[in-house]
């Protein structure tokens, strides 16, 4: 009998673990948008959202605190910061594509074993959105896909071959799920960690694609 | 002597004929958006438009959906109308755009245009489209990214290889009106605006033959900061304030 799996916030939090002192990280729609809540206090990390906001500061969740001038690119608002910087879209797509993003988030509708990524079409929809998404894919130093691992129906989303259109191919470095964390490297992908009560057996069992088992796998922890 | 302020903003794009490009600022929220100019070309009734921006927008259904679910979070002004205003009212034939599909199940006027067989859709990313803007800003006829490389994007285009990485060639849009919306204006048209409110909008000034901006106030010439001013009056024709009250789209002002 496999373990529990992980909650959304849970999967933030050990994605946010990722995140060091002085990182330029850009959260994608979903799930990755609470990273933005788990950042440790000791770590200064500045945020930034394709519309041209950068640095700024907690979601802000009280229509009286809103500012309808200060919204990321999931439309949210959130609270200015000292050192917060605002610039055109042009500019701030620029930071993307010239690799000035270390990390960037993005949520997943399939990740294959070579890390290609799709999420750009919501599954059942023939038309999707590109949006600044898959300039990140390409262009970010390091891409995470947090998503969990099956869909609710108990389909695999970590894949040996992506069905669903890709966003960018062979784009995804590292794979944080709701059972395990994985890496994409040259090799395959590689099985780095397990949430408690799993096994790497239970795992393998519920994906076609091929997860590389080193000896030195690790239990996730969150801090 | 330089005014380049309207009074009025039927006036403002009364000169758009069909079949024109209209690129159209915004993100897709409602303090970014041009919405009275949109306003405006849906009250002329121009026809096969190319759009070209964001998202083809929400139409005026979502917008009332999302302007309810929204209201825990932010309250959204009665008068924002958006692209999706055109696309409902048949005027437009094709959009270039990064986010035409609603992130969710429910279609936008867009969608369902595209799957009616009524509207072409040319996708791509916020990047590519931003650049490609600013490509036909400055002048310049095409660029290569890799942005796009095996994925739809590529369907079509010449790819060569740089450093290694494949590259896609995109060439740069120029279209005829720009419709913006910006805080602040003087007379030369020079521009500021207000934080996320900045966005797409003076990517698309200098984009058109003509840009025409929607702004909160207009200011005498030198109270803008030279420093500060985001949008040259160079590369804007046209401006024309916001009412202070809401009105509704199809009343003629």
């Amino acid at each position: 009998m496999a373990g529990e799996r992980l909650d959304e916030q849970t999967m933030a939090i050990r994605a946010a673990k990722e995140f060091q002192d002085g990182m330029v990280i850009n959260l994608g729609v979903g799930i990755p948008t609470y990273c933005s809540n788990f950042v440790p206090p000791e770590r200064e990390v500045i945020f930034h959202s394709e519309n041209g906001v950068i640095g700024f500061g907690p979601i802000i969740d009280n229509p009286d605190d809103a500012d309808e001038n200060l919204i990321n690119a999931g439309a949210q608002p959130v609270s200015s910061k000292p050192g917060m910087a605002i610039t055109d879209h042009g500019e701030s797509l620029c930071i993307i594509r010239g690799g000035h993003v270390d990390i960037t988030v993005l949520g997943v509708v399939q990740v294959s074993e070579k890390g290609d990524l799709a999420n750009y079409i919501i599954p059942g929809k023939q038309i999707g959105s590109l949006g600044g998404g898959q300039d990140l894919a390409f262009c970010a130093k390091k891409v995470i896909a947090l998503t969990t691992f099956s869909t609710k129906e108990g389909e695999a989303k970590v894949v040996k071959e992506c069905t669903q259109p890709l966003t960018a191919p062979r784009c995804v470095d590292q794979i944080i799920t709701d059972i395990a964390v994985l890496d994409v490297t040259p090799e395959g992908l590689v099985l780095r960690e397990l949430v408690p009560g799993w096994t790497a057996e239970e795992v393998q069992a519920l994906t076609d694609a091929k997860i590389i088992v080193p000896p030195d796998v690790q239990e996730m922890t969150l801090l | 002597m330089i005014n380049k302020i309207l009074e009025s903003f039927d006036e403002a794009v009364a000169d758009m004929v069909d079949g024109a490009t209209v690129m159209i600022g915004g993100f897709g929220g409602p303090a970014e958006c041009p919405s009275y100019l949109i306003a405006a070309v849906a009250r002329k009734e121009v026809k096969d438009l190319t759009i070209v921006g964001n998202t083809g927008g929400w139409g005026v259904n979502l917008l009332a959906i999302l302007r309810e679910r929204m209201a825990v979070i932010l309250e959204i002004a009665e008068d924002w109308y958006d692209p999706g205003l055109l696309v409902q009212r048949g005027q437009v034939k094709k959009g270039i755009l990064c986010f035409p599909a609603a992130p969710a199940r429910v279609l936008t006027p867009f969608e369902q245009g595209v799957l009616q067989g009524q509207v072409e859709l040319e996708l791509m990313g916020q990047g590519t489209l931003c650049e490609r803007m600013r490509a036909g800003r400055g002048g310049i006829a095409a660029f290569y990214t890799p942005v796009g490389v095996g994925t739809v994007v590529e369907e079509g285009k010449e790819v060569r290889e740089f450093n290694g990485r494949k590259h896609l060639l995109e060439h740069a849009i120029k279209g005829d009106f720009s419709l913006i919306r910006a805080h602040k204006a003087d007379r030369y048209g020079n521009l500021v605006y207000r934080g996320t409110g900045r966005t797409f909008n003076p990517v698309m000034a200098g984009a058109s033959t003509v840009t025409v901006a929607e702004v909160d106030e207009v200011v005498e010439l030198g109270e803008l900061d030279p420093e500060c001013i985001v949008t040259p009056g160079v590369y804007v024709q046209r401006v024309v304030v916001r009412p202070k009250e809401p009105r509704p789209w199809d009343e003629a002002m």
